[in-house]
C-alpha cells in the first residue's frame, strides 16, 4: 500500500516534471510568442528587442526554465502579460481557484445526483421506453456543444424569461465577507442569506451547462454496471433466497455496481476543467477556466503555464485519492 | 469474481476499456495485457464467425449491422452528410463567400433578414447562411476527419510499436502517453491551439490530433499484447516469419476493428472540439470556406439578439455528431463478443 503510493507520486510527479518542460520550451519555441501577442504587428524591431529583454525572452532557452524553475521554488511563477498585466501567474491562480471550486463542486453534485438514480432506473427498465428515452438523452447531452448549451441555457433563462442573472458571481450592491472564495459558501458560513441566494442564482445556469457531459457519461456507465451486476450469480442467488428487493438493490446491486462509477466520476473531473474554460467564459464567471480562456486569447504563456501545471496537478491528484480509496470501499482491490 | 465489467481504478480504467475492445477483434489469445479481464476468451459469435468459411470481418459485422436499427439511423445520417460535403458547391444557391447581402448591414441591423432567394437570411458579413451551411459541412467533415486520421496514425504507430516489442521501448512510450493524459484532453488541445500565434486549419486539426494519438495508443499495445501469445502469431514464430512481417500482416488487421470503432466515435468528438476551438478564439480565422464550429463561434455576440445565426450551425454539428456517435456505438456493440448474449 504504501508501496504503491510512493510509486504513483514518483510516477505524477516525474510527469509533472515533464510536463514543465514541455509546456515551458513549447510555448517559446514556436513562431509569434509573447511578443508577438503583446506588440501585434506594429511594433518595431526595437520595441520587440526591448520587450524581450523585460520578459527575459533574450536569454537560451535552458536558462530561462532554470530560471524559471528557481523562482517557482521561491514562490514566484512570473508576471502576467495579459490575463492580469503584472500580478504574479501563482496569485491570479489562487484568486480563482475557488471560484472553479464551487462551480465544479455544484455541477458534479448536479451530474452525480441525477445520473446514478436515472442509470439505475434505466437498467431496471432495460429496453423500455423510459430506458431508450434516457439513453437518447445522455447520446445528445454529448453530442452539444458545451458553450452552445451554455448560450442557449443564458438566452432563455437570463435573457428572455429574465428569472436567473445572466452573468457574473454576484449582483452588483451584494458584497458579503469573504472567508474562502466561495460566494455561496461564504454567504451560509457567515449567515449572510442574501448573499448565498445571490451566488446560488448566479451559479444555477453555468453548473446546469457543465453538468451536461458529468451526467451522459456517469450515466451511461452507470447503466451498464447495473446491468452487469443484475447478471451476476449472486444476485440471482440473493433473489432466490427471497431478500426484498430494496436489500437486494442498496446492498448487492448499487454498492458492487458503485465502483465503476467512482472511478468515472474521478475521470469527469478533467471534463469539468476543460468544460469551465467554456462556461466560465459565456457566463463570465471570473474563475479559472475564463482566466485560461483569456490567456488563450492574450496567449498569456506564464499565467498559461501555470494555470494548466495547476490543472493537470489538480486531476491527476483527485484521481489518485479516487484510486486509493478503492482500498477502503472494495477489499478484493489490491493496489500495486 | 464478482466484481462487474468495469474499470475500478484510473489506470485500469482506460486498459480495461482497450481490453474489451482488444477481445472483440475476434482473437482467442489472451496475453497479458488483458489482465484479469472479465470477458475471456473471445468465443462468442465475433470468434466463431472468424473462423468461418471465408466470411471476412467485416462482412460478418455488416450481416450484423444491417438489421441494427441504431447503426442504420446513424450510417443514414453520416451519409447524408457525406454526400452532402460532396455535392454542396453545386446545390448551394449562392457562392458561399460572396457578400452578396452586404448593402442591407447596417449599425441598427448587423444581420440581414431572411428573404426570397435567402430563405436562412445572411450572416454579419452579408453572405447566405444557407449556402455557407451547406458547402460547410465540407470543411467540418474534412477537419473532423483529419484529425482523428492524425490521431489514429500517430496513436496506432505508438501503441504498435510498444505492444509489439515491449520492453525499454513500451516503457519509454507508455511513459510518453502518461504525461499526456494527465492534462485533461480538451484543456491540453486548447493549449496546443493557443500555441499557434496565428491559428490555421492546420493547428486546429493538430491540436485535436494530439489529443487522440494516447487513447488509440493504449489500444493499440493493448491489442498487440492480448495476440502477442496467441496461435497465430506462435504459428508464423515457429514457420520463421520475421517480427516486422509478423506485425504488419498477422497482429495488425486484427486491431482493425477496434481502432474504428475508435475512430468513429472521435470523429464525433473532433467536430464538437473545433467548434470549442473556434470559440474561443483559436480556431481558424480564415472564414472564406465556411465550417460549422467556426460559423457557430463567430455567432457567439450575436446570441441573444439573431439567435438564429448560432442554431443552424449548433443543429449541424450536434445532427453530424450524433449520427457518428450512434455508429459508433453500434460498431462497437457488433463487435463486442460481450453484448451477442
Amino acid at each position: 500500500m504504501l508501496g504503491y503510493l510512493i510509486r504513483r507520486i514518483l510516477q505524477m510527479l516525474l510527469a509533472l516534471g515533464v510536463l514543465s518542460i514541455l509546456l515551458f520550451a513549447w510555448l517559446r519555441l514556436l513562431p509569434g510568442g509573447p511578443v508577438s501577442a503583446l506588440l501585434g504587428d506594429r511594433g518595431t524591431d526595437e520595441d520587440r528587442a526591448n520587450l524581450e529583454a523585460a520578459l527575459g525572452l533574450d536569454q537560451p532557452i535552458y536558462v530561462q526554465y532554470l530560471k524559471f524553475m528557481g523562482r517557482i521554488f521561491h514562490g514566484e511563477f512570473g508576471p502576467s502579460t495579459g490575463v492580469r498585466p503584472g500580478y504574479d501567474a501563482m496569485e491570479i491562480f489562487l484568486d480563482r481557484l475557488p471560484a472553479t471550486i464551487e462551480l465544479s463542486f455544484l455541477a458534479m453534485l448536479i451530474a452525480v445526483s441525477l445520473a446514478i438514480p436515472l442509470g439505475y432506473l434505466a437498467a431496471s427498465k432495460r429496453g423500455r421506453l423510459l430506458d431508450n428515452g434516457l439513453i437518447a438523452v445522455s447520446l445528445v447531452g454529448v453530442a452539444i456543444p458545451v458553450f452552445f448549451l451554455a448560450f442557449v441555457l443564458k438566452y432563455y433563462f437570463a435573457v428572455k424569461l429574465g428569472v436567473l442573472p445572466p452573468s457574473g458571481r454576484n449582483s452588483i450592491g451584494i458584497e458579503g465577507t469573504r472567508v474562502t472564495g466561495m460566494f455561496l459558501l461564504d454567504g451560509v458560513l457567515t449567515g449572510e442569506w442574501d448573499v448565498a441566494w445571490d451566488a446560488a442564482r448566479h451559479l444555477i445556469l453555468p453548473a446546469l451547462a457543465l453538468a451536461t457531459i458529468p451526467f451522459a457519461v456517469i450515466f451511461r456507465i452507470t447503466r451498464a454496471s447495473v446491468l452487469e451486476v443484475l447478471d451476476e450469480d449472486y444476485v440471482r442467488t440473493a433473489r432466490a433466497k427471497g431478500l426484498t428487493s430494496r436489500v437486494l438493490r442498496g446492498r448487492h446491486v448499487l454498492r458492487n455496481a458503485l465502483i465503476p462509477v467512482v472511478t468515472t466520476i474521478g475521470l469527469q473531473i478533467g471534463a469539468l476543467l476543460s468544460g469551465a474554460v467554456l462556461t466560465e467564459r459565456v457566463f463570465n464567471v471570473r474563475g479559472l477556466g475564463q482566466a485560461l480562456a483569456l490567456g488563450f486569447e492574450t496567449r498569456d504563456y506564464t499565467v498559461l503555464q501555470v494555470l494548466v501545471m495547476m490543472a493537470a496537478l489538480i486531476y491527476i491528484v483527485v484521481n489518485l485519492i479516487v484510486d486509493l480509496t478503492y482500498a477502503f470501499i472494495d477489499p478484493r482491490v489490491r493496489l500495486g | 469474481m464478482g466484481i462487474p465489467n468495469g474499470p475500478r481504478t484510473w489506470a485500469e480504467s482506460k486498459k480495461k476499456r482497450i481490453d474489451t475492445l482488444a477481445a472483440s477483434a475476434g482473437r482467442s489469445g489472451r496475453g497479458e495485457g488483458a489482465g484479469d479481464g472479465p470477458g475471456g476468451p473471445a468465443t462468442g459469435e465475433a470468434g466463431a464467425l472468424k473462423g468461418a468459411e471465408g466470411v471476412s470481418l467485416l462482412a460478418a459485422a455488416w450481416r450484423r449491422l444491417r438489421r441494427n436499427a441504431v447503426f442504420l439511423i446513424g450510417a443514414a445520417i453520416v451519409l447524408v452528410f457525406v454526400a452532402l460535403a460532396i455535392i454542396a458547391p453545386w446545390i448551394a444557391p449562392h457562392d458561399p463567400a460572396g457578400r452578396i447581402l452586404v448593402d442591407q448591414i447596417r449599425p441598427s441591423n448587423p444581420i440581414p433578414q431572411p428573404q426570397p432567394g435567402f430563405p436562412l437570411g445572411g450572416d454579419s458579413s452579408g453572405r447566405d447562411l444557407l449556402s455557407r451551411l451547406l458547402v460547410g459541412a465540407r470543411q467540418t467533415l474534412f477537419v473532423g476527419v483529419m484529425a482523428t486520421l492524425g490521431g489514429l496514425s500517430g496513436g496506432v504507430l505508438l501503441g504498435t510499436l510498444a505492444g509489439a516489442f515491449g520492453g525499454p521501448i513500451d516503457s519509454l512510450i507508455m511513459r510518453i502517453v502518461d504525461v499526456m493524459l494527465s492534462i485533461p484532453a480538451l484543456l491540453m488541445a486548447f493549449t496546443i491551439a493557443a500555441m499557434f500565434a496565428k491559428p490555421t486549419q492546420w493547428t486546429v486539426i493538430m491540436a485535436i490530433a494530439i489529443v487522440q494519438v494516447p487513447i488509440f495508443a493504449r489500444l493499440l499495445r493493448g491489442s498487440m499484447l492480448a495476440q502477442r501469445r496467441s496461435d497465430h502469431v506462435l504459428a508464423a514464430r515457429a514457420l520463421g516469419v520475421k517480427q516486422a512481417p509478423i506485425v504488419i500482416r498477422h497482429m495488425l488487421p486484427n486491431s482493425f476493428g477496434p481502432v474504428i470503432v475508435q475512430a468513429t466515435l472521435v470523429i464525433a468528438g473532433a467536430i464538437i472540439d473545433a467548434a470549442a476551438l473556434s470559440f474561443l478564439g483559436l480556431g481558424n480565422p480564415d472564414d472564406r470556406s465556411p465550417e460549422w464550429g467556426q460559423m457557430l463561434g463567430k455567432a457567439q455576440e450575436f446570441f441573444n439578439t439573431f439567435p438564429h445565426l448560432a442554431m443552424w450551425p449548433a443543429a449541424c454539428i450536434i445532427v453530424v455528431a450524433l449520427g457518428f456517435t450512434l455508429m459508433g456505438e453500434s460498431l462497437r456493440e457488433a463487435l463486442d463478443p460481450k453484448s451477442q448474449r
